[in-house]
């Protein structure tokens, strides 16, 4: 089970690797954006953290719901409601169970991957989030590290794709031949949650070692 | 529409300009006619004053307009558009608020002047959404 420590450290994992990659998410972000990616999202994990020590939230959907809403309210571009929508459908599917198995963050992750969908218009193969989010998600029953790799692959892949959402979109064909910034901010989310999986599964293991000692 | 007082529609224009917002809504008002405007609010780039889109500007704009008959909002493009679908999502702005599907421009002149001369929310937003069909060629 996962209790709501383990959705902060996610967060803050999350928020370590906005600020280790920012500089790279803008510089993806310029050829194909207004390169403010990374210093959007910066600026939008940094404030959840601040949001998450100020208020204490009890319980994994509530960690979630409210980094939703504070990257809704503070990233000022489109990864904003995008990625807070994510966040809030997620924690809404979480409800306020104190514990959560990794079957019902599997399917909370589905239905908030579902929401960015419906939020956007976009389909996988338009060179979006979605397209490390669906293959992330979809992996997620194997292991968190499979749904990580997945995701990581889905942004490697997004390279020759054309974009057909936002402004990426107005360039047409010269789109093509750049990684699409947003698949890979996606990316480091699955690959966050991999990592804080890793290390409470390994805790896991000791603690059971212990008890069985 | 149900449970919406009879006072004026409000409206809202969200553009990742702050100045864009300004000025398309002194445009409004000024097509608006000889009587008093509809309220109608800007809500123009983030709030530090920057190229992008503020959530919390957009919920004072729309709170500022509200009389009670419904709040629409128009939007220019990208996270604009997405920023206030996610807040009508979570039910954060002010009951009878709605995205209007219509372009920026000529789409808050519509809505501004069919406010001001009393139309209802779903009046507002038809001849908002009308302004699609206006052909220039």
């Amino acid at each position: 089970m996962r209790d709501t420590q383990f959705f902060l450290r996610w967060m803050a994992a999350a928020a370590a690797a906005v600020e280790r990659e920012a500089d790279r998410l803008t510089e993806l972000d310029s050829p194909i954006g207004d390169a403010d990616h990374g210093s959007n999202m910066l600026r939008g994990f940094t404030a959840v953290g601040g949001a998450l020590d100020a208020e204490a939230p009890a319980a994994p959907g509530a960690v979630l719901q409210l980094a939703g809403r504070t990257l809704i309210s503070t990233v000022g571009g489109a990864s904003g409601p995008l990625y807070g929508t994510l966040l809030r459908r997620t924690g809404k599917e979480l409800g306020e169970a104190a514990e959560v198995s990794d079957e019902e963050l599997r399917k909370a992750l589905y239905a908030g991957v579902g929401a960015v969908a419906q939020l956007g218009g976009a389909a996988p193969g338009d060179k979006t989030m979605l397209d490390a989010l669906v293959p992330g998600v979809a992996r997620l029953a194997t292991s968190y590290r499979a749904a990580a790799d997945a995701a990581e692959n889905g942004a490697l892949a997004t390279v020759p794709m054309l974009a057909r959402k936002g402004r990426a979109s107005y360039l047409g064909e010269r789109s093509i031949g750049h990684q699409d910034p947003g698949a890979t901010s996606s990316a480091l989310l699955f690959g966050a949650l991999a990592d804080v999986a890793d290390v409470a599964d390994v805790a896991d293991g000791a603690a059971e070692a212990g008890e069985a000692a | 529409m149900s449970g919406l007082g009879t006072g004026e529609v409000g409206v809202v224009l969200v553009s990742h300009s702050a100045q864009v917002a300004e000025s398309v809504a002194a445009l409004a008002r000024g097509l608006a006619g000889s009587g008093p405007a509809a309220p109608v609010a800007a809500a123009g780039g983030t709030a530090d004053g920057g190229m992008g889109t503020s959530a919390e500007l957009i919920l004072s704009a729309a709170r500022a307009v509200d009389r009670g008959a419904g709040v629409a909002l128009l939007a220019d493009l990208g996270s604009a558009v997405l920023t206030v679908k996610a807040l009508l999502a979570d039910d954060e702005l002010p009951a009878g608020s709605r995205l209007l599907d219509a372009p920026f421009v000529e789409g808050a002149v519509a809505a501004v002047v069919a406010a001001s001369a009393g139309a209802a929310l779903d009046a507002v937003e038809a001849v908002a959404v009308e302004a699609y069909e206006y052909r220039k060629v």
